[in-house]
């Protein structure tokens, strides 16, 4: 459940965000959270932990909005990028696995609304 | 002293300069008055409590508090009960097949601001510390990780007894609860640590940044890290590790590496162990590799079994070389 863990440490960086570049800010009221699909967080359980983990933080009352980042690799025997859905998924121009994820790991913080 | 956590240099002691500079900051716990392991075999213990729910007036990060002994300190985060509201769609769930996502819509007089950083950006930071300790103290550190019962300790066990007397060796084992991974560990003559993360389900770079101000490692130190038994965190938290090692048991089915592929994924080498036991199981080695360089198209692979002695000296070898 190390999905907590990051649900919390999103919201620290959240705040610590805004602490130090405008520190009049009052609250945290959205967060756009990009997950890429082959990144290590499922979203359904970053939204469950987010409903916990927000308590008695700026992000007190922020709505979470999810951003979904499509798995992309580039296959080296073919020299194409292809759209990764899955780990372990082939290339299906070549059907090998010579491939080397581009994007689609990500896990970050894009913006936040404050106010 | 280190110019961001103020952790000393390869004695471990606190109070030695060293020269190397960070752009990055991060917490640090000083552990004054703790025993620097004159014993030989010192018994320290870390507990990191993971409480889900409720959270300390502090907010957003987890309660910690020292007690009287110094070597004993606690991280606590409260546990949650999971209500999951996923919709079980025949009899298997698949999470993370949902729509694209959300986008910025107005904004009202609210402001937008552009942050653009990596949740796990502090463990990284952190892991980046250690991994430039290491370095200086030319430390090869690796991450084992696997499921629970796949052999990892005994393997780590085995290992320790060929190689003691030829290089400097320390482990820090990683469990939820009890030293019983330290204490078999210790009865090889090697020093070892253990870290219970409580309620947690991976070490983080923190953990083990702490358990080496504990620990006095020689230069040159081959220093493994068990992980806690789980295919799934412990992928995504950077130690600052050399390489991670992924233990699987054929014991275990060969579409494991499919079956966690971040895992996989994130291993430099596949061990294959028990393979005393090949003729008692079915498992297809040849399909177990080609499954986990479907997901790693790098991994390297050894085949062994720690408890007959068969494969050890390629792995002896890889560790040679690593």
């Amino acid at each position: 459940m190390h999905e907590m863990s990051l649900t919390m440490s999103m919201i620290e960086l959240a705040e610590e965000h805004c602490r130090k570049a405008d520190p009049s800010v009052k609250k945290i009221t959205g967060i756009w959270l990009e997950i890429g699909a082959l990144s290590c967080a499922e979203p359904e359980t970053i939204e469950y932990c987010f409903d916990v983990a927000r308590r008695t933080t700026m992000a007190e009352d922020a709505k979470l909005h999810i951003v979904r980042a499509k798995g992309v690799a580039w296959c080296v025997d073919c020299e194409k990028e292809i759209q990764l859905e899955v780990r372990g998924m082939a290339c299906p121009h070549c059907n090998g696995f010579n491939l080397r994820l581009t994007a689609g790991d990500e896990l970050r913080i894009k913006d936040i609304e404050v106010e | 002293m280190c110019g961001v956590c103020g952790c000393g240099d390869s004695h471990i002691e606190g109070d030695e300069h060293h020269g190397h500079s960070h752009d990055h900051g991060h917490g640090h716990h000083h552990h004054h008055g703790h025993s620097h392991g004159h014993q030989p075999q010192p018994t320290v213990i870390v507990h990191h409590h993971h409480y889900y729910g409720v959270m300390p007036p502090a907010a957003g990060a987890p309660a910690v508090h020292s007690h009287a002994r110094s070597d004993h300190s606690h991280h606590h985060h409260e546990e949650h009960t999971h209500s999951a509201d996923e919709v079980n769609k025949g009899q298997d769930l698949h999470y993370g097949h949902g729509e694209a996502g959300v986008h910025v819509s107005g904004l009202s007089q609210r402001r937008l601001m552009k942050i653009e950083r990596d949740v796990l950006e502090k463990n990284d930071e952190l892991a980046a510390h250690n991994r430039e300790h290491f370095k200086k103290d030319n430390h090869l550190v690796l991450n084992l990780v696997s499921s629970p019962g796949s052999g990892k300790t005994t393997t780590l066990c085995e290992t320790l007894k060929l190689l003691k007397g030829k290089r400097k060796l320390a482990v820090i084992e990683g469990d939820q609860q009890t030293t019983n991974d330290a204490d078999r560990i210790r009865e090889t003559g090697v020093q070892a640590l253990q870290v219970n993360t409580g309620k947690g389900c991976h070490l983080d770079a923190q953990m083990v940044h702490d358990a080496c101000h504990k620990m006095e490692l020689e230069p040159e130190t081959l220093l493994f890290v068990e992980n806690v038994g789980n295919l799934v965190c412990p992928s995504s938290f950077d130690l600052g590790e050399k390489y991670k090692v992924a233990i699987l048991s054929v014991t275990e089915g060969e579409d494991k590496p499919l079956k966690y592929p971040n895992m996989f994924a994130a291993s430099s080498l596949m061990i294959i162990n028990k393979i005393d036991l090949l003729p008692y199981v079915a498992f297809n080695v040849e399909k177990c590799i080609e499954n986990a360089r479907k997901v790693n198209p790098y991994i390297q692979v050894i085949q062994l079994s720690a408890t007959t002695g068969e494969g050890m000296e390629a792995w002896l070898s890889w560790l040679e070389q690593a």
